[in-house]
């Protein structure tokens, strides 16, 4: 109750803020320490934290936990089967895939033109032409990795499917290079392969989602199997597990259940190839949650190199000011008064410093941000420092402070004050 | 308003001890000025901080206005000394970063008095010493006879029962000196009691009580025919 008033009281802060801002070079070198420790905080969480989102901004259009499968040629002979023989996936391994791996939530086959060898497509509109990747895309392709599609548009649907139509949702690009700058290409015809195609979307190119392009097509998959004639095959299936289950568990079961579907011999490892999208976020994942870490080790220590920095100062200090904390006994002051004056001193310099350490780490974070803002290939986004990461840093300065700066306090009172007056 | 019986105190220096006060008897009432003299080491020094409750003694009485000094814890301590006594040091001590009004005000904080009535007493007192034009400066600023005539308003502030001096003149050369002992004059005039230690015979015989202590005790104690400062000055 009675320390409370202390803190409060007017004059307490007079003497306080009277006897620090006498004393001004030791009590720059005083905060120095400290601001420097709570800025290496915040800019080290805060850039740790702008990594955390700038990876997650880089994996924002794909599901985290989803994975690329395809086959290849095989590399063991099996059940009468020679070696190298090539194993076509076919769309109806889909429901089998469905049946014994329940840790699939979505799965869609895809094919394509142009992305793995073979020649692109050649696309044509009136007199412009160019070479685009075509894909056959399912609906269920954007539950996995998001299509942003542009107003007006769409992307292809069940209907598209069922009635095979020929339909198309264009890149960016491929508009630029078709359209002129003001046409509306939605509803649109544009030639594929000889094909008049009509532009039901454009979509918006969202960097960092693998090998896809602005310039890419997509044509319902059923279209793509009578255009090209690729039967029940698939080129590969691009599948999302459900969040909470291993990624890298679910990839080793689709990859068994696909071998034993195409007779393949269960320890041959090159004829279902796979990346698992989900295994390398989960390392990019562990990466950044390992900055978040030494970023909060290394700021907490260089607070705490700070704080004892105030201590050993006040401890010079009050070795300075022995004959004035004398005088001030002899007029009067009890022991804890003095005690509480040294103690509130610390935690104010503490506290003042953890401020502007604060705002100065914040600034530097502002101007990181703004500087990377435009470059959409570095991994770092919006570098914040969580309020309650900050409240805590403050909380354990003043702590310390307090805890620190008892040190000196008891220094300060256990001289006698005769013997305090007596130094020279 | 002081009375001391038989009072002992000795220093321990490594093994042997030092006995510095062997039985020291004299009272003090209200209104009086008197000078302790002696040579250095005679103990009058030692004497001025026991009375001071800067320094316990290890054996007597002492009582200073019908209350026992006795068995003090430092927060005791530093309420009587506040409540009781006003000090004057040799070399001023005043708090260098404060101004003289700051200075004076001081000891009013330490008793809880507000903000607006510490600074208007502490003005009052620094005009008692003639310095009110100073109020604002530095003791940097001041020369030493400013300096411990803002010491003895600080010490003054407080409204003490006994003002305690202790080689006051001691770092002022003679005519500051005696403007100082002037001031002491004055206010011993309006009713204080003034204890006043010095070696200097000039200084002692300003006071109206001489006492001498030689080697730990009292080897004289006289009323004298004091001498006006005033006069020399």
């Amino acid at each position: 109750m009675n320390s409370l008033k202390v803190l409060f009281d007017r004059d307490t802060w007079q003497e306080i803020f009277g006897s620090i801002s006498k004393n001004k070079t030791r009590t720059v070198i005083t905060v120095i320490g400290v601001l420097w420790g709570i800025f290496i905080y915040i800019a080290l969480s805060g850039a740790a934290k702008g990594l955390d989102n700038g990876f997650e901004r880089q994996f924002e259009n794909i599901a985290m936990n989803s994975m690329f499968i395809w086959a290849q040629r095989t590399s063991i002979p099996y059940e009468g089967f020679k070696i190298g023989r090539r194993i076509d996936l076919k769309i109806t391994d889909i429901e089998k895939l469905k049946q014994r791996v329940p840790e699939i939530q979505y799965i869609a086959p895809r094919n394509a033109k142009g992305v793995f060898g073979g020649a692109a497509p050649t696309v044509t509109r009136n007199n412009k032409s160019s070479n685009y990747n075509v894909y056959g895309d399912y609906p269920v392709y954007t539950k996995i990795a998001t299509k942003k599609i542009y107003e007006k548009g769409r992307f292809i649907n069940d209907e598209d499917i069922r009635l095979n139509r020929k339909v198309c949702v264009i890149g960016e690009r491929t508009q630029k290079e078709l359209f002129k700058k003001d046409e509306e290409p939605v509803g649109q015809y544009v030639r594929i392969d000889n094909i008049y195609f009509q532009v039901i979307g454009v979509h918006k190119y969202v960097p960092g989602g693998g090998f896809e392009s602005d310039g890419d097509i997509f044509i319902p998959f059923t279209t793509f199997r009578k255009l090209y004639n690729t039967g029940n095959n698939v080129d590969w299936f691009t599948i999302a597990a459900f969040d909470d289950v291993d990624v890298v568990a679910v990839e080793k079961e689709i990859k068994q259940t696909l071998k034993k579907i195409h007779t393949v011999a269960p320890e041959d490892e090159r004829a279902i190839g796979g990346f698992n999208l989900g295994e390398v976020f989960n390392k990019i994942v562990g990466f950044s949650k390992g900055m978040t870490l030494l970023s909060l080790i290394v700021g907490i220590a260089t607070i705490i190199a700070g704080v004892i920095g105030i201590g050993n100062i006040l401890l010079i200090s009050v070795k300075e000011r022995t004959k004035e904390l004398g005088v001030r006994r002899a007029l009067g002051a009890t022991p804890s008064e003095v005690r509480n004056q040294i103690v509130l001193e610390s935690v104010f310099l503490t506290t003042i410093a953890g401020i502007m350490g604060i705002v100065l780490g914040a600034l530097v974070l502002f101007g990181i941000n703004m500087f990377t803002q435009d470059m959409t290939d570095f991994p770092y986004t919006n570098p914040t420092v969580p309020i309650p990461f900050v409240l805590s840093a403050l909380f354990i300065m003043v702590f310390l402070g307090t805890l620190i700066g008892l040190i000196p306090a008891q220094r300060a009172v256990s001289i006698k004050p005769i013997d305090a007056l007596r130094e020279e | 308003m002081i009375k001391i019986q038989n009072l002992h105190k000795s220093y321990k220096m490594g093994n042997s001890s030092l006995h510095v006060l062997k039985g020291i008897n004299f009272n003090v009432e209200e209104g009086e000025l008197v000078a302790i003299m002696g040579s250095s080491g005679s103990g009058k020094s030692t004497l001025l901080n026991i009375l001071g409750m800067l320094d316990n003694a290890d054996e007597g009485d002492y009582i200073l206005d019908n209350v026992p000094i006795k068995n003090l814890n430092e927060t005791k301590a530093a309420k009587y000394r506040n409540q009781f006594l006003g000090f004057v040091f040799q070399s001023f001590n005043l708090i260098n970063y404060k101004t003289a009004l700051e200075n004076v005000s001081l000891p009013l904080y330490y008793q809880g008095v507000s903000r607006k009535e510490r600074q208007e007493s502490a003005l009052n007192y620094l005009e008692k010493v003639g310095l009110k034009d100073w109020a604002t400066h530095l003791p940097s600023e001041l020369s030493g006879g400013q300096k411990q005539r803002v010491a003895i308003a600080r010490a003054m502030a407080s409204q003490p029962k006994v003002l305690l001096a202790d080689e006051p003149t001691g770092a002022l050369d003679t005519k500051t000196s005696y403007e100082v002992m002037e001031l002491i004059q004055q206010i011993n005039e309006e009713g204080k009691t003034i204890l006043v230690v010095t070696h200097e015979l000039d200084i002692a015989k300003m006071c109206k009580r001489v006492v001498t202590l030689k080697d730990g005790v009292i080897v004289k104690d006289e009323k004298i025919d004091q001498i006006l400062a005033s006069k020399h000055v």
